[in-house]
């Protein structure tokens, strides 16, 4: 039995040994791997140098690293659905985080969400239908002292209005 | 090694250093209830039924991971121990799909027992009814999400016993799935040894043989007990001789 | 490096530096204002006035008052500029040249600043903390050198007892007593580990602390990994720091260059490295058994204690687990002794306590005050009291383990033992503020929509129950609840309190059970009458208007 069970196993890998030869991006994420000596304690960095490469994590991708790693896939899947920074689906070309900590919430981060929500059609997690926004929570940036705040691509904005944001992502949305 | 002697319901009682009050308390003839324990893989201390108290100790401890010590005062059994058990087995039962009357594991599901011997008699919250699938891709096992109690058995003996990996949780929270491999139909799984191990561990209706009807699943322990007891102690008995 | 180069260092240092130094505050909450410009535009005034060897532009840490930010401040002048501006910041140079300009001030005589009591955040505001130097130049990495040449590592372990100081991540647990357990546990490999996790919505203490003054956690790590014979650390940050992270690595790259970590450190035989690890996301994460799985690159599940980290911790190893503020109090300490440190704040607290102003509240930001202050003085004095003439209703403290303290018990004492008799816990330091317009039954739902979101579902009482105790406050908020739903969310409470697994669900409860005890009126008002119930008639009121 064990000989019908590896062979499906190693055509996938090859298949997707293959696929990733012809990806630069590959060959930078296994050199991080390299400098982490391959330990398989280093996962998660790993996974963050991976969704950096790539946007998301993808099937291939999430194998790649666990042959690399040599970890069950099983694994290296639970791992990257167990945190909230782990993106398993492709994002959209902008990504707007709420931040919906304590101090934000009760100077009304919510209905900042909710503005978003209604006018885009688009619910937190979630990315519009054209691809351009992706809607985005976090339990804390960390940034109370200026709340509520918007992180736009990056960039934190402080002291965000329901007007405020609904702008910013307009200027995203007409080009 | 030395022996600890300890107090387990007001009975005095004696148990090797570096046992659990479980295995104290399952020599002495004491019955804890437990639903993620399982003889043969390590504990994890997760689902809190075989919680106890002990005195001098504000919190309440599982059994099945905490060491006894000498001196040691537990009580297994009280009201409030009870009630705990019986809110805790409500909470399992309104968070998925246990429909016992349609269920192959019907008349000898773990839960189902720990219902009856509880007296759960029914479930005070308002169910969730979660929409979850069910993977029958396999050739001979099926997995119904709607009976699993995540008590991560299947994912222990697959890892521990086995030595495969091929289950996992992803997720988490109430959105904690049991997986195969990348979270792939189980048909497909490459890792999978066909062994079975998992479908002998599951206390519900979750894994089972395919083909079975309902009531039909009864689960043989003893051949994991078996495998567990020639890996270790490389004697080749089977549990109920 | 030896205790000469130290100095030399320092004095070099001091030497250097140019009769004015302009502070531009180039911590998280006001680089998102925009201090990056300010700081490239006063450079350039600079420039441009020709004053580059009598005035410095110093890209400093956190200064505390956040939500005027971005703040310059200007040293000998002692004046504080709020909310400049790229366009005005040279606006400031032309004042130091006996101009005049119009850019808002602070006072630092107010007593935002005069309450302070800095031992955390001494360093805070004033250094730069991607220069190591500047670090050096306050005395920094002296404590490391003295405990490594003058003390042998019992000794290091009896001061940190004497000082009383205790874990400032919540619970409070003496740190001198954990120090000592881990160094008796037998093991020839150990840890240390930070644990940089702050996930309390609302706090943002460590974040500055990392960002302002990342060596003093470096060398506290150092100075606790001798004690307890340890040579290795992780610190644990979470990833929606990113500039608390490159902060850190700057200054692990800068300590090593400098020989104040990795082998024979102050050419003494004690090894230390520290290694960062970064979160992905998961609150369970700060819980120390969950964290480490996670340092071990696993799902962040915690697993049942005992064995604690003390004996049984990262890779079955004995590991010293402290956060962010414990480890920034160590080197103050062994610089200036034990007792020094014992004789501020309470009998049973010690030392100071760093917390994050936020919510409704006139000056949100940071502050440290010595154990024992009272809420008032914080949130009142300090804080400026509710903005836009409103009441302060309660003080949230402790974040989602925490509980709402009312404004009749603001005389409160901030300390470890006050805080928990009032059904609240210290926390790791955020306080938010809520006024009249904040409805408690909703704060209490989002506090437990929080903890359902974040329980990692590996035992039943917090995974189901906290949906549970969700679904029920729903009702509550949606006035489509009973009576009798009050008294199973009740019920539920005090079963997901006692019978969790780890700290997440051990307090998940705490939130609602504290706005139920303080504003039980609240949730009353929002029943309907039991149709079904045995109290029908007399037990649920009957449903009012919102008024509020």
């Amino acid at each position: 039995m064990n000989a019908s069970v590896a062979k499906p196993q190693k055509k996938r890998i090859l298949a997707m040994l293959e696929h990733a030869s012809g990806d630069k991006r590959f060959k930078i994420l296994e050199v991080h791997m390299k400098k982490h000596q391959f330990r398989q304690d280093a996962l998660i960095e790993v996974l963050h140098k991976a969704q950096e490469l790539f946007g998301y994590l993808e099937d291939d991708l999430l194998l790649f690293v666990s042959v690399k790693l040599k970890l069950p896939p099983s694994r290296v899947y639970g791992v990257a659905t167990f945190y909230h920074f782990f993106q398993l689906k492709p994002q959209g070309e902008h990504a707007c985080v709420v931040c919906m900590g304590t101090a934000c919430y009760v100077k009304g981060a919510d209905k900042i969400l909710d503005a978003i929500t209604l006018k885009h059609k688009v619910r937190a997690g979630e990315t519009t239908a054209d691809n351009k926004l992706s809607l985005l929570t976090a339990r804390c940036i960390g940034a109370c002292g200026i709340a509520p705040a918007v992180v736009y691509d990056g960039t934190v904005t402080p002291r965000a209005t329901p007007e405020s944001a609904l702008e910013h992502i307009n200027h995203w949305m007409q080009k | 090694m030395a022996a600890k002697t300890l107090t387990i319901d007001g009975k005095q009682i004696s148990a090797e250093e570096g046992a659990t009050v479980l295995q104290a308390a399952t020599e002495a003839g004491i019955k804890i209830p437990t639903l993620c324990h399982l003889e043969g893989v390590y504990d994890i201390g997760a689902c809190r039924l075989c919680i106890v108290e002990i005195t001098g100790i504000p919190k309440l401890l599982p059994a099945c991971t905490t060491k006894v010590s000498e001196g040691m005062d537990v009580k297994t059994d009280s009201e409030r121990l009870r009630k705990y058990r019986r809110m805790i087995l409500e909470l399992l039962f309104a968070e998925r799909n246990h429909v016992c009357a349609v269920c192959v594991s019907n008349g000898h599901c773990e839960l189902q027992t720990l219902a009856y011997s509880q007296g759960m008699e029914h479930v005070r919250y308002d169910y969730t009814f979660p929409k979850w699938n069910m993977d029958i891709t396999h050739r001979l096992f099926g997995m119904d999400h709607n009976r699993c109690v995540l008590c991560n058995r299947c994912v222990r003996v697959c890892w521990h016993i086995e030595g495969a990996g091929t289950k996992n949780v992803s997720g988490r929270g109430a959105k904690s799935k049991i997986i195969t491999d990348l979270n792939m139909p189980w048909g497909d799984s490459d890792s999978c040894t066909e062994c079975g191990k998992c479908v002998m561990s599951c206390p519900t209706g979750a894994l089972f043989n395919k083909g079975s009807t309902v009531g039909e699943m009864e689960r043989d322990r003893n051949k994991l007990e078996f495998i567990v007891t020639a890996r270790e102690k490389k004697q080749w008995i089977a549990a109920d001789l | 490096m030896i205790l000469n180069d130290l100095i030399s260092i320092k004095e070099k240092e001091l030497a250097g530096r140019k009769k004015i130094i302009l502070r531009c505050c180039m911590a998280a909450g006001c680089m998102s204002s925009d201090s990056k410009g300010v700081k490239e535009q006063l450079d350039k005034a600079v420039a441009n006035a020709g004053l580059q060897n009598e005035v410095e532009v110093r890209g400093v840490g956190c200064m505390k008052l956040c939500c005027e930010g971005p703040l310059v401040a200007v040293d000998p002048q002692d004046s504080l500029y709020i909310k400049v501006t790229a366009e005005n910041a040279p606006l400031i140079i032309g004042a130091l040249q006996g101009g005049k300009t119009n850019i808002p001030q602070a006072d630092p005589k107010s007593a935002f600043f005069a309450k302070q009591f800095s031992i955390v955040l001494a360093n805070s505001g004033i250094i730069d903390p991607e220069r190591i130097e500047s670090y050096i130049a306050m005395d920094g990495y002296q404590a490391l050198h003295e405990v490594l040449h003058e003390m042998p590592p019992k000794e290091v372990v009896e001061a940190m007892v004497k000082s009383g100081l205790r874990g400032r991540g919540g619970a409070g647990f003496p740190t001198g007593l954990k120090w000592g357990t881990v160094a008796k546990s037998p093991g020839a490999k150990k840890y240390v580990v930070c644990n940089a996790d702050e996930g309390d919505p609302g706090a943002f203490m460590d974040r500055s602390v990392l960002e302002s003054d990342p060596h003093s956690v470096l060398e506290g790590m150092a100075i606790a990994a001798y004690a307890v014979g340890a040579d290795q650390g992780f610190i644990y940050v979470r990833a929606e720091y990113p500039l608390a992270i490159s902060r850190l690595q700057i200054a692990i790259k800068q300590a090593k260059q400098n020989g104040l970590l990795g082998a024979g450190i102050f050419e003494s035989p004690f090894n230390f490295n520290i290694d960062l690890r970064i979160g992905a996301g998961a609150f369970v994460c700060g819980e120390e058994t969950a964290l480490m799985s996670s340092v071990e690159g696993k799902r962040g599940t915690p697993r049942p204690r005992p064995p604690f980290p003390a004996e049984s911790g990262l890779f079955g190893c004995p590991t010293l687990l402290n956060n962010v503020e414990t480890f920034a109090n160590v080197p103050a300490i062994y610089r200036k002794g034990a007792e020094w440190f014992a004789g501020i704040g309470t009998e049973k607290s010690k030392g100071t306590k760093v917390f994050a102003l936020a919510g409704k509240i006139k000056n949100t930001g940071l502050i440290e005050v010595p154990m024992g202050t009272p809420l008032r003085t914080i949130v009142e004095e300090m804080g400026g009291g509710a903005p836009d003439g409103g009441t302060i209703k309660a003080v949230q403290t402790g974040g989602p383990s925490g509980g709402c303290i009312p404004s009749q018990h603001l005389d409160t004492p901030v300390d470890y033992e006050s805080l928990g008799k009032l059904g609240s816990i210290m926390g790791s330091g955020g306080m938010i503020v809520m006024d009249q317009t904040t409805n408690m039954v909703e704060i209490a739902r989002f506090f437990m929509e929080f903890c359902m979101d974040e329980s990692c579902g590996k035992c039943i009482p917090c995974r189901a129950g906290t949906v549970q105790m969700h679904h029920i406050l729903d009702k509550i908020v949606n006035r489509k609840a009973t009576a009798r739903d009050l008294a199973k969310l009740e019920e539920l409470c005090d079963m997901v309190r006692n019978t969790s697994l780890c700290g997440l669900g051990q307090t998940a409860p705490n939130p609602t059970m504290s706005t139920l005890r303080f504003f039980r009126n609240e949730y009353e008002a929002l029943l309907q009458p039991d149709p079904f119930g045995p109290h029908a008639n007399g037990a649920a009121k009957q449903p009012e208007p919102a008024t509020k």
